[in-house]
């Protein structure tokens, strides 16, 4: 069986029920930001999440990571419950089933291409300079393995990032606002790697965006307006 | 990974990681330095007393006794008789007493004048007898030869012929060079004692001299007294007699006890030394507090970013506290270089000052205890930025929510 070959797990990639999250605001307020009654995302899937500013793709995109806690509700990765882990529990599953790629990159700046895609797998099945190599390889970049992120174009750190999500091979890869910071070209090239090696991987895809160009790309876009419940008032607590 | 983080986070403030491991460095070599040159110059100068238990002087200064006649520093309190010193030899107590002159010089270096006893298998220090190097011999009675210092004839340039004309005092004066003429006939094996730095003459090479005294032809300066096994009761016996009973004669016993009242005059010194090697350790600590609390800080970002990839909390504190560590680790490596540097000039001086050993890397607590606790002050100074990179919020720190 090639490395790259994947079978389909009936196990949903990501499932949310009744998600509630609020924030407290600078006057003791509480306000909604999200409140998702079901949503799910199969194995393999590929989905864009639309979403002007403000409108809480990012805090999704948090909570589904576990970086997040919300105020109730059910978020699952791969079929393990992230809301009901503890802290440690959740920054393991982080690492080791969950890709996460950002707008604006988050590469260490002290850290060579490679170390960090090396940071990618440190967290979970261990750094290994070998699947991070590959990982590099996989994203065109194998011979810039050594530069520093200054010493790379805008697109070539985002391709590095995109390898960093990719390198433990995870069930899932979030990509919040991934073209943001890139021009049209490029980010057409960067959406294009995402999907293609997701789909090598057999890792479900959630994009998050509120660019028409990268949500196109997409068969099955998602309206985070017309998903999230929240009322458009803030309520007092 | 952790050591990869560590080093890079090092690397990345280069600046303030040197100069907070310059601080500790020089923390720990003030602290070493501080107490290893204190007791180990003590033991130094306690070794350094030639195998001999007591001196016997004129009425006077222990210390000054001691000074003069086991360090070759000072100048006599006086002199006493040959009578003296065979009241003293002949006690049943005394295993060996060594008679000495000095009053005279070579430009600066001592003469000391003694009996030939001096090369008769004496010890100064156990299974290590005073010898004169191979070629040579021990001066004889009644000549004017002389057996020269290991340190005295590699500073004078003397070897065994060499003649010399000797200057009158204890201090090199041009003007008063007398007439005799000595031959060096031996080089006294090196000691590392003070045996090292003079030029030892017969007796009576110092006493009849042109210019001094007829009258005073057989005194000597002091005894150097070794005694037999059971010592205390000997120097309690001898200091009754000489020091409560009698008023003419001064003996200096015990020798490390007087030079532990030595040490004791320059105790102020010493704990203003210890006070300063405090603050700097404690200015060290606030460096490697404030270069790791602004890595850390600058770093925030860094941190969030790897608990958006599965670090946990622990490994944060970890990667915090490595940098604390590490400038700890590097800061107490260089300050033991520090110590090397400060302890080979200390080495330096009393070796050829006094003519003393001084070992700096003999056994010292502070050996240990010195860098643990460098170590410690910066790990404690990593301790608040750790405890912020474990409270950290981690969507805080990566980009502003949408």
């Amino acid at each position: 069986m090639s490395d790259e070959a994947t079978t389909m797990d009936p196990t949903p990639a990501l499932t949310i029920r009744d998600l509630v999250k609020s924030f407290t605001g600078p006057s003791g307020q509480r306000t909604d930001v999200l409140r998702i009654p079901f949503f799910q995302l199969e194995a393999g899937q590929q989905r864009a999440i639309r979403g002007e500013s403000g409108l809480g793709k990012t805090t999704l995109m948090h909570i589904i990571a576990g970086i997040l806690e919300p105020d109730s509700g059910f978020v699952a990765v791969g079929g393990t419950e992230v809301t009901g882990l503890s802290e440690a529990r959740r920054d393991r599953l982080r690492a080791e089933r969950i890709g996460y790629v950002f707008q604006t990159f988050n590469l260490l700046q002290g850290l060579s291409a490679l170390e960090n895609v090396m940071l990618g797998l440190a967290f979970g099945k261990g750094a290994d300079a070998g699947s991070a190599m590959a990982a590099l390889e996989r994203v065109g970049l194998a011979d810039r393995a050594q530069h520093l992120p200054r010493q790379l174009s805008t697109g070539q750190q985002q391709r590095v990032a995109v390898a960093r999500a990719l390198a433990n091979r995870p069930c899932l890869i979030l990509a919040d606002e991934p073209t943001g910071n890139l021009d049209a070209a490029r980010g057409r090239k960067i959406i294009q790697l995402l999907r293609d090696s997701a789909t090598a991987l057999g890792s479900a895809l959630l994009v998050a965006s509120h660019d028409p160009e990268v949500l196109s790309a997409f068969d099955q876009v998602i309206d985070l307006a017309e998903l999230n419940q929240v009322e458009p008032r803030e309520e007092e607590v | 990974m952790l050591f990869l983080l560590i080093r890079r986070g090092l690397r990345q403030h280069l600046v303030s990681t040197a100069v907070a491991v310059l601080l500790v460095a020089l923390g720990m070599g003030l602290v070493i330095s501080v107490w290893v040159v204190r007791s180990e110059a003590e033991q130094s100068f306690t070794r350094s007393a030639s195998g001999f238990d007591a001196v016997l002087g004129a009425r006077g200064s222990k210390l000054q006794l001691v000074l003069n006649g086991l360090f070759h520093q000072e100048a006599s309190p006086g002199n006493i008789t040959a009578e003296d010193f065979q009241q003293v030899k002949a006690l049943p107590m005394v295993d060996r007493a060594i008679p000495i002159v000095v009053g005279d010089n070579f430009r600066g270096v001592r003469l000391v004048g003694v009996s030939d006893d001096f090369f008769q298998n004496l010890e100064y220090a156990p299974d290590h007898v005073y010898t004169v190097e191979p070629g040579g011999r021990p001066f004889q009675v009644g000549q004017k030869e002389a057996v020269v210092g290991s340190l005295a004839a590699h500073q004078l340039g003397w070897a065994i012929g060499t003649t010399f004309h000797p200057f009158h005092g204890l201090d090199y004066n041009p003007e008063a060079q007398h007439s005799e003429i000595f031959t060096v006939v031996g080089v006294l094996a090196p000691t590392n004692t003070p045996a090292d730095r003079v030029i030892w003459v017969p007796l009576e090479g110092v006493q009849r001299l042109g210019g001094h005294d007829p009258a005073a032809f057989t005194d000597l300066s002091a005894v150097l007294i070794r005694f037999k096994p059971g010592a205390m009761a000997a120097g309690l016996m001898l200091d009754t007699r000489y020091n409560r009973q009698g008023k003419r004669l001064t003996l200096a016993w015990p020798v490390a006890s007087i030079l532990g009242d030595l040490f004791a005059k320059f105790a102020w010194f010493e704990q203003a030394l210890r006070a300063l090697a405090y603050l700097v350790a404690v200015v060290a600590g606030a460096s490697v507090f404030s270069s790791v609390y602004s890595s850390m800080s600058a770093r925030k970002r860094d941190l969030a970013i790897l608990r958006a990839l599965g670090a946990h909390r622990g490994f944060l504190i970890a990667a915090v506290l490595g940098e604390s560590a590490g400038i700890g680790l590097l800061g107490c490596a260089l300050g033991f270089g520090l110590y090397a540097a400060i302890a080979s000039t200390v080495q330096e001086i009393l070796r050829t000052q006094i003519g003393v050993l001084f070992e700096p890397w003999a056994w010292n607590p502070v050996m240990v205890w010195g860098p643990v606790l460098m170590l410690g002050l910066s790990l404690l100074a990593g301790a608040i930025p750790a405890w912020r990179a474990y409270r950290l919020s981690v969507a805080d720190g990566l980009s502003p929510l949408s």
